[in-house]
């Protein structure tokens, strides 16, 4: 299986008093909680992390893209990417990924992907998100009633900017261009291998399958929560009569690795506190605008909550406006109960990994070895641990399995030469 | 209160909702945000000197999806113009409430002769950074009410489900009608609309509900100054965003006193 180490470069300095003091961590944020300053200590110290997780031998390194965002400083992944392309060699490259609507048009998509795919060598797995409501429609005021549609139209038009040999004209609904011709052109053939991050909706599975494109599941809220919605996803595969191939899918995982289980719990708690209480402090009012949820996702959803509700003998009037509601945990007690973390010695994490790959049957395990306010050095620490002592464990998990959806970079032997960066030469 | 005549008219293939009930002449009505699930006291009072005609906008309740085929401007205003025209609206008096207001307002712009006396409730349409309307779709639930109505259980008395209905769509049909106004106006409720206020010719009677927390009250003399038509405003006692739905008999004799 592939283990794929995740960033989502958390501002890590929000204040203590953050949840009380401010409604939200997303969309209106205020500036002055950001310092510039501290921020250019932050980037740099995620980017030697990423490095450090690729030089651990990492299958995968990944950013993803938010805005207006306190716990993820990328709006654009794409820079990100494109310095990790010049700073390690043979990791592939996960952008999940750039939110293919928001851009205009989004043939910058099909060049900046064939950019970093040209730079790596052929790296690049490109993540298409349609991106959450904070993002796309709030922060970046895409309207949130053609938003999927919009989605749908800019991957059609990047897929063919890629595959089309000729200039074409691209006559969308939302999109109009004369001459679609990219230059450059990505390595891998016929284009980087594309995987679609998102809930439990059934038609992004279908989707997905018709297109043969990896399905992701990216939850902060772990195994346990992500159980049903796998198992739908899978039980949708084997009703269209797709195989179980777990490379299909990529799951997201907090993990912390220590001594021992106490010891991984005492080690984390503040960084899983932090990123629990204050990352995830979104204010409900920025979590579903009319339109983004599909209205089968709302039937299916509202049936669903009537149907539990009448297997519990309840009278609940269903409603639609759950979404973004529900109160979770944000004390370490809990936050590891309910397999938001997993934490334990390196063989209890191979041991509880083994369980979510093979319960959930996915091959890509996203990993947040980083996250809240994790510094440097406990990121290292957990990250090297991981490396060492579990990755090698579980690295043969699904071996009679073929990875169809890994990048197919060029041979090493025809790879430019990078020299390493000695600051010492630059300045003569 | 009784029941109206429900008739339905096809615009852009999608089969839509035209109430009329009454006698005397023909008054149209455009709703406000969140639209119509329900026959409302406000319309009986108008029907009770005129014949009150009440086509859905598309993606409103009783508009079914129309709202999905409509991308832009242009699309709004001609399903519009065809729902008006199907309706048996054309040359009529029209009144028309918040999101409802902005289309009605651009009717009387582009095509003088359709509309004879306008009457517009807090119209959507315009937006003034230094003065902006308050965002409708970025709210909490239970915040939603108390922003429409002044008495916040007058708005949740018009959505809950009636009995009989299907629980399971009702639902989704009032979201939609967030989206359709979503799509018309996001993300501001900008719709240029100001260029085209000097286009209304129509004697133009502007109602605001004093406590609208929606629609600034600075916004009802932007629409006076623009339009080039003869103009007054209503304050409305009472009242919220949606005046008609808090203040039925009050803004129902004010239009009819306009457009007498």
């Amino acid at each position: 299986m592939k283990f794929m180490w995740f960033h989502l470069m958390p501002y890590t300095e929000l204040p203590d008093d953050f949840r009380e003091k401010n409604p939200s961590v997303w969309v209106d944020i205020h500036s002055s909680l950001f310092d510039p300053r501290r921020a250019h200590h932050m980037y740099n110290d995620f980017m030697d992390e990423m490095e450090f997780a690729a030089e651990c031998g990492f299958d995968a390194i990944c950013c993803n893209e938010h805005h207006s965002n306190g716990y993820g400083l990328m709006p654009s992944p794409n820079l990100i990417a494109s310095s990790l392309a010049r700073r390690t060699t043979n990791t592939a490259l996960c952008v999940m990924g750039n939110s293919i609507a928001l851009y205009n048009p989004p043939t910058r998509v099909a060049e900046e992907f064939a950019m970093i795919d040209c730079i790596s060598g052929g790296r690049l797995i490109a993540g298409f998100p349609v991106g959450s409501p904070m993002d796309t429609c709030y922060a970046f005021g895409q309207n949130p009633s053609m938003l999927r549609e919009r989605y749908h139209e800019a991957h059609d038009l990047i897929v063919k900017a890629w595959t089309e040999k000729d200039t074409f004209a691209f006559n969308g609904r939302y999109n109009q261009q004369r001459y679609v011709n990219i230059w450059p052109r990505p390595i891998q053939r016929p284009h980087p291998p594309i995987w679609v991050p998102g809930g439990g909706s059934v038609e992004t599975w279908q989707w997905c399958a018709e297109m043969d494109y990896v399905y992701c599941y990216l939850s902060y809220y772990g195994f346990k929560a992500g159980r049903a919605t796998m198992q739908g996803f899978w039980d949708e595969m084997a009703r269209i009569g797709k195989d179980r191939n777990p490379y299909r899918a990529g799951f997201l995982q907090f993990v912390g690795v220590g001594e021992s289980r106490q010891h991984a719990f005492d080690l984390y708690s503040e960084a899983a506190e932090y990123f629990y209480g204050r990352c995830l402090h979104v204010d409900p009012r920025f979590a579903s605008p009319p339109g983004y949820t599909t209205e089968a996702t709302q039937r299916a959803g509202i049936q669903g909550m009537v149907q539990r509700a009448a297997a519990n003998s309840a009278s609940a009037t269903p409603s639609a406006s759950r979404i973004g509601n529900t109160p979770r945990p944000t004390e370490m007690k809990q936050i590891v109960d309910e397999g938001y973390v997993i934490v334990g010695s390196a063989d209890e994490v191979v041991e509880q990994l083994r369980e979510v790959a093979t319960d959930l049957n996915v091959g890509h395990l996203m990993l947040l070895l980083q996250f809240g306010n994790m510094g440097k050095d406990l990121a290292k620490y957990n990250t090297k641990l991981f490396a060492e002592k579990v990755m090698p464990k579980l690295h043969p998990l699904f071996s009679e399995w073929e990875n169809r959806w890994w990048p197919q970079p060029m041979e090493n032997t025809q790879r430019a030469e990078v020299p390493a960066y000695l600051p010492k030469v630059a300045a003569e | 209160m009784s029941e109206p005549e429900t008739l339905t008219v096809d615009v852009n293939g999608f089969p839509t909702r035209v109430w009329r009930k009454g006698s005397g002449p023909k008054l149209g009505f455009l709703a406000g945000f969140g639209g119509l699930p329900r026959w409302v006291p406000f319309l009986d009072k108008l029907a009770e000197q005129r014949t009150v005609i009440v086509p859905s906008l598309p993606g409103f309740p009783g508009g079914e999806r129309g709202h999905s085929v409509l991308d832009n401007q242009l699309d709004w205003v001609l399903a519009v113009r065809e729902l008006l025209a199907k309706a048996g609206l054309v040359g009529a008096d029209l009144a028309a409430s918040s999101v409802g207001g902005a289309l009605a307002a651009e009717m009387a712009a582009i095509w003088p002769d359709s509309v004879k006396k306008l009457a517009l409730i807090a119209p959507f349409g315009l937006f003034d950074e230094a003065d902006p309307a308050t965002d409708p779709w970025a709210q909490r639930a239970d915040n939603v009410a108390g922003l429409m109505c002044a008495d916040p259980e007058i708005w949740k008395a018009l959505k809950a489900v009636p009995d009989g209905a299907n629980s399971v769509e009702w639902p989704i049909e009032q979201t939609r009608a967030n989206e359709a106004a979503a799509r018309y106006l996001w993300p501001l409720g900008n719709t240029k609309l100001e260029k085209r206020l000097p286009m209304i010719k129509a004697p133009t009677l502007l109602i605001w509900g004093e406590q609208d927390q929606i629609m600034p009250r600075g916004y009802a003399e932007r629409f006076a100054k623009g339009i080039s038509g003869p103009t007054r405003v209503r304050t409305i006692a009472g009242a919220g965003h949606l005046a008609e739905l808090d203040r039925p008999a009050e803004v129902a004799a004010a239009i009819l006193e306009w457009t007498a």
